[in-house]
């Protein structure tokens, strides 16, 4: 079984063995998800598409089960179209997570920005980056830690919902706070 | 088993309409991809060609005259003739008798036959080139005999000829494409980074995440792909090398890792990195890796693409509000806005004379592609909509490939630039990010 960092990316053609030089050191292995593929990622997908958290079973809390639910959408923040703006129901969401994480100064999350399907691949990463961080912003104004926050965008490279009208792209613009 | 689409926007005759039509199923039969040719104005400037099957091929063997027809047709510049229209399939020049030719105005004609060496079992393959209005043979090529395996390769380098004769430009029949491939849902969910063809023929995976690929850019010697890849919750830029599939990661700052462009001296690539404040355009040395910071400004700079030249990057800058495309020295310097005309404009890249972009214009709630001419001004749309993007042009700057929403998901298309004739590559899967190969050398 893989245990390198390089495993989300390998090469058909490759010998196994040049993928392998990666920039993490052994202590960035993460659990194999139980349904035993060989993904390096605490990121697969759910049916939906949505992110699905795997692996983090060391900070499990009665608390933050309910909060970081992907599936009922407890961690998902969503914006407006052409937006980074934080209506009362984001802002309301992101109350719920600094609680939390400034009183459990040992967990860290990902915040995850995703867009929807308009616009060029490239300039929507730079967009989902902007969401990702304004949720950031919210919960550093709010006094969570910045050790405990990072950020990354998918753009529109991970969809919610698939479809191709305002009701999926509602959906898919979005932020979602994952557990690491 | 792949079916073929014919749609005739504008106006042309029944019989027009007709001989498209078998040309379509004919070629298709031998495709992997499903095409949908759509042709619309008028044929002015299309040059008429026939081609004729060409004598000696075995029942299993790659139709010839199907891949020629198929790659001058796709560019907009020729006007083809369905087999069924023939009027007869001489072999050679002493076989052809003109006033049949044209009589269906078909001013050009292509033979060809083929010879095997029963010891080696390699087929060598003579084509001609004729003026049916002259009545002048134009080429007769002995081509380099090759094993049968390697007949449709054959055939994209007979196309290649047959084009710069006919045009003075060099074909770009015998390059590449690499594109992004996304199958399956969820946790069984696929990206590939895939490259094929430049009609679309013999699709080969050369990389495969469950993370999202994205943004394929050639070097310039066709040896390597540079793109995006992201690992637990990280991005970063990779370089491939083809022939070995070894992989190397160039970069992987905080936060974006984002379109890379490779130079046209191979030396250095363009990149988008966020790690300093925001999404801004650095420029990276591809051995040292030592970078510089091209733009510094508020707000998302992102999408750089090098002029032939390699003076010049243009970009994609919400700087103004809405996206719009800039210019900027590749030594660094201010930069200056290029689009005026839609809404927004993103990704541009220039055309290989170096004196167009191609971008994706948004107006009118479509994005479509649209080709500027950087000396006037002028925009030019060359596509539909509403959800095209990722343009792309062929190394002789004659066709566009972009991606584009079908009724079965993303695929690919081709638009000449005149916009006039386009195709439909349908592919399993989500396909997009066309990045079409330079020349081959």
């Amino acid at each position: 079984m893989f245990k390198k960092s390089f495993i989300a990316l390998v090469t058909v053609l490759a010998m196994a063995g040049c993928a392998s030089k990666g920039a993490h050191n052994a202590q960035d292995t993460i659990p194999t998800p139980v349904d035993g593929s060989s993904s390096s990622s605490a990121i697969g997908g759910n049916g939906d598409g949505a992110p699905v958290q795997i692996g983090d079973q060391s900070y499990g809390s009665d608390q933050g089960v309910g909060l970081f639910d992907t599936s009922a959408k407890t961690n998902v923040i969503y914006f407006a179209l052409d937006s980074s703006d934080l209506d009362s129901t984001g802002l309301a969401t992101v109350d719920k997570f600094a609680k939390y994480l400034s009183a459990n100064p040992v967990t860290k999350v990902r915040i995850e920005g995703n867009t929807d399907e308009r616009g060029t691949r490239e300039y929507n990463i730079s967009l989902g980056e902007r969401r990702a961080n304004a949720v950031l912003d919210a919960l550093r104004t709010k006094g969570v830690s910045a050790n405990q926050l990072s950020v990354i965008s998918y753009g529109e490279e991970r969809p919610a919902a698939q479809g191709h009208d305002e009701a999926a792209w509602a959906q898919n613009r979005r932020a979602v706070i994952i557990r690491q | 088993m792949a079916k073929a689409v014919t749609k005739i926007v504008g106006q042309k005759s029944m019989r027009n309409k007709l001989s498209w039509l078998l040309a379509l199923l004919v070629f298709s039969s031998a495709a992997h991809a499903d095409l949908d040719v759509t042709i619309s104005g008028g044929e002015t400037a299309a040059t008429p060609i026939a081609i004729v099957p060409f004598a000696g091929l075995a029942a299993n063997e790659v139709d010839m005259a199907k891949v020629i027809d198929a790659d001058l047709g796709r560019t907009g510049q020729f006007r083809t003739l369905a087999r069924g229209s023939l009027p007869e399939q001489p072999s050679d020049p002493a076989g052809v008798h003109f006033p049949s030719w044209r009589a269906v105005s078909m001013d050009n004609l292509v033979l060809g036959q083929l010879k095997r060496d029963p010891a080696t079992g390699s087929v060598q393959v003579r084509f001609y080139l004729i003026d049916t209005v002259r009545g002048a043979q134009l080429m007769a090529f002995d081509m380099p005999a090759v094993a049968p395996t390697q007949l449709r390769y054959l055939s994209h380098q007979i196309a290649d000829l047959i084009y710069q004769k006919l045009t003075g430009i060099p074909g770009a029949f015998t390059t590449k494409i690499a594109y992004v491939a996304a199958s399956g849902l969820g946790s069984a969910r696929r990206f590939e980074l895939v490259v094929a063809d430049a009609d679309g023929d013999s699709p080969r995976a050369v990389a495969v995440s469950r993370e999202p690929l994205m943004s394929p850019s050639w070097s310039p010697d066709r040896k390597q792909l540079a793109y995006v890849g992201f690992e637990r919750g990280r991005s970063a830029i990779y370089i491939h090398t083809l022939a070995t599939g070894q992989v190397r990661k160039l970069i992987s700052e905080k936060g974006i890792n984002g379109s890379p462009d490779w130079s046209p001296d191979g030396r250095s690539m363009a990149v988008t990195l966020s790690f300093e404040t925001n999404p801004d355009i650095y420029i990276i040395d591809v051995a040292t890796g030592s970078r510089r910071r091209i733009t510094d400004q508020y707000g998302i700079d992102t999408e750089a693409s090098w002029s032939p030249d390699g003076q010049t990057l243009v970009f994609t800058s919400d700087r103004g509000g809405q996206p719009q495309i800039y210019q900027v020295p590749a030594a660094g310097g201010d930069a200056k806005r290029v689009t005026f005309v839609g809404k927004q404009n993103l990704r541009a890249s220039y055309s290989p004379d170096g004196k167009s972009l191609v971008v994706v214009n948004y107006d009118d709630a479509r994005y479509r592609i649209a080709l500027l001419d950087l000396a006037s001004g002028a925009m030019k749309i060359i596509s539909d909509g509403p959800l095209d993007e990722s343009p792309s042009y062929a190394p002789n700057g004659m066709v566009v490939i972009y991606a584009t929403q079908g009724r079965q998901g993303a695929e690919l298309a081709t638009s000449s630039i005149d916009g006039r004739v386009r195709q439909r590559m349908r592919q399993p899967g989500d396909v997009r990010e066309p990045a079409w190969s330079p020349q081959n050398r």
